[in-house]
């Protein structure tokens, strides 16, 4: 009898998931969708985002958004990549028991932290050494976003490797090939799904930071003009829906506007998540396959 | 011949994985007996102990068709009351499997997910089963120590006290000694022969000589199918069907 | 001839091999450079500035001077806030998918909003908060509709490490448990559940530490630029660490550096020793584990 209650509210909690989901989905379309009707969608779709005088063209944030998140992403595939390999395949059990909880720790810094890091440290240090008229650039952004986003590439990505078995390394060691050449003919090829997993989720999490970027981009919703654009103040989509919707009032069109942001912002990392979900359960099945 | 503790009728089992383990069995577990069932191993005598306590209920089961009666009631009835059957169906496995426990709350477990809770009660209850399993002597001085503290073979016994501590009908041993230095296994084989007046034993053993030695009655498994029953050493000494005894003179399995 | 080229073949693979060891070593150094920088730049900065004035008294002068004891409050209240919610539901879901859930659609389902629900950005989680308990739940801008919002960020993780604390039990103590007697509840309550628990800890504590650290999902929801007393209820709004951090890096013009660096070392040992304890107690459980 206490077992079927009990059994019961842990079905109906196993449940909450998806209606959590549903309910979320419901709330920003609520509030989003509404824009539609209030802004054509040839305005919304322009280069001037200037709420106070009704210009709500989203495009700057969303080339701010891209920018930065590109930026970061090359800055820390490289560095996310070569420490999960080192972690995995060449440091000594000593120097893993070290390296990890410090990994772990840098997940653990709030964001807040590193954009405060980012103000008296890194964007005084870029404009000084860059020479530059302002220190909040794209770039000073991408910079932080990197740190935020390398713990994870490096755990899903030192998963994959450790799951790679043994025996393909040693077949590679036996027909003579080297320990480096394996890492990267064999072993990381190999763990390739889970390669292509941590990236994804490293740029799902870059593209939904908000704090650290709105604190040192410089908040400046310009649209993507070359290259230069990368040392120039630019603004986030995410930023933008934290540094304006404490201002507005509810139920206005910029509202609206905020929300309807909100709800491209929840599609894109939707899409990047259940993808990377895709690769990572075929990770699992040639896991399986092997076995 | 002895009255029937457990009849199974026509059973068959299938996993989902396609696999049919059992193929139409119909068995007499003898009462105040030891019932042996002995095989290659993949014959079906794991899973055949596995569905007299239910415990095929955690396993993927695709089908099973036929009757099991334990004191004439079908125990594969949807509404068999599977905690109370597998209380009175002890079972001990062929690896020691100690709980992360105690050795005291190893043996209490049972008795309290029963619903005893009087520490007087479980106290009482626990010596006199590590008593009967012949392992009181060894650990009545560190009883909370963990479980997994104490020798293999003292841990097999432990999970013998486990069941006894309920005060089953029948004891089910699915290849109990097979990890067991030789001085346990005889302890245990003798342990049987003691208690098999009150508790109806079937086992599944290991190797043949146990089979041999420890039968009242034996039976043999091939492929999920039963061959051949038969009284006392009979089948060791004297097979019927031509399997048995290839299967006995050891030229297969 | 072909003996003196192969000879060199291998020079070159060796010298090769030399190159890209000294390459991860660089990187990995670099990757973890930041985050020993970061903790040194701050406790450094910052530990001149903590004394117990400074943590136990109100702030004054427009938060120019005095302490910071309603952010950290506010920061305690929301965390424990976040549990109170997050805990019970996300160990119960996490119960569900390892023990009870069937394999079948649902269940696909189920695993496809966690993965949504993890992948979500903060500030969407901010927006969410207050569509639904701010506006539409009329909670208003509280600790409790804060709190609920952070509770639904968090789930994903404490649902995750529940069941993957729950998977490594191995099977064959619920055998045993159902063998003795024990219904499907008991086993999972008075064995699984107890050896899980270190597992199940941990990540309900790195749950809890991303959650004290988050600002985005809380600027809308609950946090309030300045408060002359503590909240008295969780239906006041509420001061907190990262916003305050947020706040006087960027908000307050001339405010002293050695306010804003003790409020961030405040906030970093805040959730460093979060990360600890969650990383002692998963070591010492492996040490002391069973089986």
């Amino acid at each position: 009898m206490k077992d079927k209650v009990i059994t019961r509210i842990i079905k109906i909690a196993g449940f909450s998931s998806i209606i959590i989901v549903l309910m979320i989905f419901y709330f920003l379309l609520k509030e989003g969708l509404p824009t539609l009707g209030e802004v054509a969608l040839s305005d919304l779709f322009t280069t001037r985002w200037y709420p106070i005088e009704d210009y709500f063209g989203i495009l700057p944030l969303f080339s701010g958004s891209l920018l930065v998140t590109f930026i970061s992403i090359a800055i820390a595939l490289p560095f996310g990549i070569g420490t999960a390999v080192y972690i995995a395949e060449i440091a000594p059990a000593r120097v893993k028991e070290i390296l990890k909880p410090l990994i772990e720790i840098l997940a653990g810094i709030p964001s807040v932290v590193l954009g405060f890091i980012g103000i008296v440290f890194l964007s005084p240090t870029l404009r000084e050494t860059f020479n530059l008229p302002t220190g909040l650039t794209a770039f000073t952004g991408a910079l932080l976003l990197a740190l935020i986003s390398v713990p994870t590439i490096v755990s899903v990505a030192e998963d994959a490797l450790n799951a790679v078995p043994q025996s393909y390394r040693e077949a590679s060691y036996a027909l003579g090939v080297t320990r480096w050449q394996t890492i990267w003919q064999v072993t990381l090829p190999a763990a390739r799904s889970g390669v292509i997993t941590a990236v994804m989720l490293g740029i799902s999490r870059t593209l939904g930071e908000t704090m650290a970027v709105m604190m040192v981009t410089g908040n400046a919703p310009t649209m993507l003009q070359g290259i230069q654009s990368i040392f120039k103040p630019t603004r986030t989509m995410t930023a933008t829906i934290a540094s304006e919707m404490g201002e507005v009032a509810s139920g206005s069109t910029h509202y609206h506007v905020l929300f309807f942001i909100g709800i491209v912002l929840f599609l894109f990392s939707l899409i990047i998540n259940i993808i990377s979900s895709h690769f990572s359960e075929k990770n699992r099945k040639e896991k399986e396959q092997v076995v | 011949m002895s009255n029937s503790k457990i009849s199974i009728r026509n059973y068959s089992l299938r996993y989902s994985d396609g696999v049919q383990a059992l193929k139409n069995v119909s068995l007499e577990i003898h009462a105040n007996a030891i019932n042996v069932l002995f095989g290659p191993s993949g014959g079906g005598k794991s899973s055949l102990l596995r569905s007299i306590n239910r415990l095929i209920d955690l396993a993927d089961v695709d089908e099973t068709s036929g009757q099991i009666l334990f004191n004439g009631v079908n125990i594969l009835d949807k509404e068999m009351p599977v905690s109370q059957l597998r209380r009175k169906i002890g079972m001990v496995f062929s690896r020691p499997i100690p709980l992360p426990k105690s050795i005291f709350e190893n043996v209490a477990f049972g008795l309290r997910v029963a619903g005893e809770n009087d520490p007087a009660v479980l106290h009482s209850k626990v010596e006199e089963a590590l008593k009967q399993a012949y392992l009181w002597e060894e650990v009545y001085d560190r009883l909370d120590d963990p479980g997994i503290s104490i020798s293999g073979g003292q841990q097999q016994r432990l999970c013998l006290a486990r069941v006894l501590a309920l005060e089953p009908e029948v004891i089910m041993l699915d290849e109990p000694t097979s990890a067991l230095d030789p001085v346990t296994t005889a302890r245990i084989e003798s342990f049987l022969q003691e208690i098999k007046d009150r508790i109806t034993v079937i086992i599944a053993p290991h190797n043949m000589s146990q089979s041999a030695r420890v039968a009242d009655y034996a039976t043999f498994f091939l492929q999920g199918e039963l061959i051949e029953v038969g009284a006392g050493s009979k089948l060791f000494v004297n097979p019927q069907d031509q399997r048995t005894q290839d299967y006995v003179e050891g030229r297969f399995g | 001839m072909s003996n003196q080229s192969s000879h060199t073949a291998t020079q070159v693979r060796k010298a090769k091999d030399g190159i890209g060891y000294t390459l991860i070593h660089i990187i990995s150094f670099f990757t973890l450079l930041p985050v020993l920088g970061i903790i040194f730049y701050i406790v450094a900065n910052g530990a001149p500035t903590i004394t117990w004035d400074f943590l136990t008294s109100m702030p004054t002068d427009g938060m120019r001077a005095g302490g910071i004891l309603p952010a950290i409050v506010g920061t305690l209240y929301l965390t424990i806030g976040t549990a109170v919610f997050s805990v019970p539901l996300g160990v119960a879901a996490g119960i569900y998918l390892a023990e009870y859930a069937p394999q079948n659609i649902w269940t696909r389902f189920i695993r496809i909003a966690i993965i949504s629900l993890a992948g979500i950005p903060s500030v969407v989680y901010g927006l969410f908060g207050l569509g639904m308990f701010v506006l539409f739940l009329k909670l208003g801008n509280s600790i409790l509709a804060a709190s609920l919002t952070l509770s639904i960020m968090t789930l994903p993780t404490i649902i995750s490490t529940t069941e993957e604390a729950l998977r490594v039990v191995p099977e064959r103590f619920r055998v045993v448990c159902a063998s003795l007697g024990a219904s499907k509840w008991q086993g999972i309550r008075k064995i699984i559940l107890p050896e899980a628990m270190p597992g199940i800890l941990t990540g309900v504590i790195l749950g809890l530490e991303r959650a004290a650290g988050e600002t985005a999902p809380i600027l809308f929801t609950g946090a309030t630029f300045f408060l002359p007393h503590l909240p008295s209820s969780p239906l006041d709004a509420t001061m907190a660490l990262p916003y305050h951090i947020f706040v006087i890096s960027t908000q307050v013009p001339g405010m002293p550096l050695q306010i804003q660096f003790g409020s961030v070392l405040v906030l970093l040992v805040f959730v460093l020793v979060m990360n600890l304890s969650a990383t002692t107690i998963r070591t010492r459980a492996r040490r002391n584990r069973q089986w």
